[in-house]
């Protein structure tokens, strides 16, 4: 392919998805630097596997790659899977969209932020096979069939992952519930 | 279907993944048992919350910025360098060919796209500040819910609208038939000028068409993306078109190139 056709194509098919592989990237893995090396690797590896790619749907198969990845990496590293977004991060972030989502009501809003970051914690600490499908489909609203491609599984493993980890969020979440939300 | 086989397939009920007649077959047994129906509702109280309360984590600029930087580099001193950086080890599957070459032809109409060297380089800096402010426009015209000056599903309604407010008249093209029905119009000020705004809807993503003069030759069509948006430029018959959307590059070139055909058959 003509490297300038290919750059063109690549940005138009590619480099917009950029935010989902970021996010999916972060949700993964432990921390924003991270997430940000290894989107970038991806996207290295995107652009050098292009010609290769030949279907409709760039932001699956880019997410696919963002996967790869990460879970080379993490082979190497054989760090724990769990997703620990920095303090500050949550907090930051949380506060952002509470303000944008609340601004109107400003007294549910404390409420409101406590359950979020309750929510968000809840999330970390689920194990990464249901975490990542849960992302995929509920932030990224992925059909299975997508998601079962990107990933290589059936679709049946896709549901049947969905559902144990949504009932595993809502446990860890009423015991955090319970614990009044500490912190 | 019984109990066991119901709880197996609930979450593709709630995830509304179920085919027609399995969802005939599961509600035969849902709708008399209490105990799925509960399930149900976890279920998707969990999904709910997730999708409305977990964090989207956005990239950041600079982060763009950096791939753009890597990947516009020539590749072949870029990349070896980053192979040996601190994680990338290749246990690389190697068989994406496999897995996305069976899925056909390359899409044909981005294959088809001739790149404007002339345009794209030889004012780099005009063309992209052009993009630049459509794609604010874009982004302006969503947030502040002022997508349209007149609302209207008709080609005829629309295109009259004009009449008087601008010193050319756009071409307003009906594309129902083909999945891109206009829901209204507006003017836009964009490179210092009045120029007319046509709204495409494709299921229900928006699509701003921006119309204006043209003063050089006709240029072939052109995607690129910013910001996440798409956009498409071409230029035929004295008029430049700049289509802007959230669709996928595909479907928003599919776009054009049949507003292309009709506009040159008027
Ligand atoms: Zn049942």
């Amino acid at each position: 392919m003509n490297d300038l056709i290919k750059k063109q194509r690549f940005h138009t098919i590619v480099m917009p998805h950029l935010s989902s592989a970021f996010n999916l990237a972060r949700w993964l893995s432990h921390g924003h630097q991270e997430a940000e090396d290894i989107v970038q690797e991806a996207f290295l590896r995107a652009f050098k596997y292009f010609d290769g790619f030949h279907g409709d749907d760039g932001r699956v198969w880019l997410l696919g790659i963002v996967r790869n990845t990460f879970y080379t990496w993490y082979q190497q590293n054989k760090i724990q899977t769990k997703s620990t977004p920095y303090e500050d991060e949550l907090y930051g972030l949380e506060f952002e969209m509470t303000s944008i989502r609340d601004k109107n009501n400003p007294e549910t809003k404390l409420i409101q932020k406590n359950s979020q970051r309750l929510l968000n914690e809840a999330l970390c600490e689920l194990p990464i096979e249901f975490r990542e499908v849960m992302v995929m489909r509920e932030l990224e609203d992925l059909s299975y069939k997508q998601i079962a491609e990107l990933m290589q599984i059936p679709m049946g493993t896709v549901m049947s992952r969905l559902g144990r980890g949504r009932k595993q969020l809502a446990t860890i979440l009423l015991a955090k519930t319970e614990n009044g939300g500490a912190k | 279907m019984n109990h066991e086989q119901a709880q197996n397939l609930l979450p593709a009920y709630v995830d509304k993944e179920l085919s027609l007649s399995e969802v005939v077959d599961f509600e035969r047994h849902f709708n008399s048992c209490t105990k799925c129906q509960l399930e149900y509702q976890e279920q998707a109280r969990v999904s709910t919350l997730i999708k409305n309360n977990a964090l989207y984590f956005e990239a950041k600029p600079e982060l763009a910025e950096r791939i753009e930087s890597v990947i516009t580099v020539d590749l072949s001193k870029a990349f070896p360098q980053k192979i040996q950086g601190h994680f990338w080890n290749l246990n690389w599957p190697g068989s994406w060919d496999g897995i996305w070459g069976s899925k056909g032809a390359i899409m044909a109409s981005l294959a088809a796209l001739i790149i404007s060297t002339s345009l794209f380089f030889a004012t780099p800096s005009a063309q992209e500040k052009l993009t630049e402010e459509l794609t604010a426009s874009h982004i302006r015209s969503l947030q502040a819910n002022h997508l349209s000056d007149v609302i209207s599903t008709d080609q005829h309604t629309v295109k009259p609208w004009f009449n008087g407010k601008l010193d050319f008249a756009p071409p307003v093209i009906d594309l129902t038939a083909t999945g891109f029905p206009i829901t209204g119009g507006r003017l836009d000020y964009i490179n210092g000028k009045t120029i007319a705004v046509i709204i495409y809807h494709h299921n229900k993503h928006p699509i701003n068409l921006y119309i204006w003069p043209n003063t050089s030759g006709d240029s072939a069509m052109h995607a690129t993306a910013r910001k996440g948006y798409t956009l498409v430029h071409w230029a035929t018959g004295g008029m430049n078109y700049w289509a802007v959307s959230d669709l996928e590059a595909t479907k928003l070139v599919s776009f054009a190139e049949k507003l292309q055909a009709q506009v040159s058959v008027n």
